[in-house]
């Protein structure tokens, strides 16, 4: 099962990996964006992992629907609205509940995927973060390795694809070729995800 | 004299100088002068290029009349904050409306209408047909 802990590790684990990541990040960005990619998600995550260690909140739902606002308060552009209501609205769709076990989590998760894809309007293809997301919802049902390896794969498969939302899409047949930053990140948030999850299964008794 | 009964309006812009103006211009050429509450939520907090959810509410908060607010936004995440926020619930006041309509074209028609005494839906209509008038 996993607890309210478990949701601050996967928050704290992806703040650290978007410090790490987050030139490479903007520099993804550069090409087809506006190059802030990184340094955003980096102040969001700070952002968030600084909340969390002054008042950790009690539940799963509670700990995602708080990092989520915070991202939409804090990032600036539009991955903080995007990452936001799939932080938000996987906690909502978490519940009240203490403890809730893999299964519950990968369908909250698909439920805050959907609300991603209705509030940008991008579907698998359009080369956003949905390439990354969606195979990851899908792989969940398997294990959380499965999860991270489709995420990483969706990532890189955004490459030769033209961009069909967001600011990308401005350049028509010249954002093919690139890999799609906010596919990057997402992969980095299940890439968290599995982490904290082997950490927790290696402490199992 | 008194703008109680306006419905407000809220430009928000990725950045602040075209917010602003933008609430200048619709300003002057509604020819209304203060009485309709117009606010320009432009760029982030520090000054940058940009979305604030912060300047978006409190820019929200400080049109709000009792009447409704409608929000007019440019592109990109200036579109997709305030939808969050209002998915948010409590972030924004009641009855704050997104206006489907084009920056400039529809600042002016709203706070015209605005000024006219109309109420939400009247300026939301207003903004919203901006988009039917052709250039050429």
């Amino acid at each position: 099962m996993l607890d309210a802990d478990f949701f601050r590790r996967w928050m704290t684990v992806t703040a650290a990996s978007v410090d790490r990541e987050a030139q490479r990040l903007t520099a993804l960005d550069s090409p087809i964006g506006d190059a802030d990619h990184g340094s955003n998600l980096q102040r969001g995550f700070a952002a968030v992992r600084a909340a969390l260690e002054k008042e950790p909140p009690a539940t799963p739902g509670a700990v995602l629907i708080q990092s989520g606002r915070l991202l939409i308060s804090t990032v600036g552009g539009a991955s903080g609205p995007l990452y936001g209501t799939l932080l938000r609205r996987t906690g909502k769709a978490l519940g009240d509940a203490a403890e809730i076990d893999e299964r519950r989590l990968a369908e909250a998760l698909r439920a805050g995927v959907d609300a991603v894809m209705q509030l940008g309007g991008a579907t698998a293809g359009d080369k956003t973060m949905i390439d990354a997301l969606l195979p990851a919802v899908d792989a969940l049902g398997d294990s959380f390795a499965a999860a991270r390896t489709a995420a990483e794969e969706g990532a890189v498969a955004t490459t030769p694809l033209r961009a069909r939302k967001g600011r990308a899409s401005y350049l028509g047949e010249r954002s093919m070729g690139h890999q799609d930053p906010g596919a990057t990140s997402a992969a980095l948030l299940i890439a968290a995800l599995a982490d904290v999850a082997a950490e927790a299964g290696a402490g199992d008794e | 004299m008194s703008d109680e009964k306006r419905v407000g309006i809220v430009l928000v812009s990725h950045s602040a100088s075209v917010a602003a103006s933008v609430a200048e211009l619709a300003k002057g050429l509604a020819g209304a002068g203060a009485a309709v509450p117009v606010a320009p939520a432009g760029g982030t907090e520090g000054g940058g290029l940009g979305t604030s959810a912060e300047l978006i509410a409190a820019a929200a908060a400080s049109v709000d009349r009792g009447a409704g607010v409608a929000v007019l936004t440019d592109l990109g995440s200036a579109v997709l904050t305030v939808k969050a926020l209002l998915a948010e619930g409590d972030e924004l006041p009641g009855n704050t409306r997104l206006v489907d309509a084009p920056f400039v074209e529809g600042a002016v028609a709203a706070v015209v209408t605005a000024a006219a005494g109309a109420d939400l839906a009247a300026v939301e209509a207003a903004a919203a047909e901006a988009y039917t008038y052709r250039k050429v």
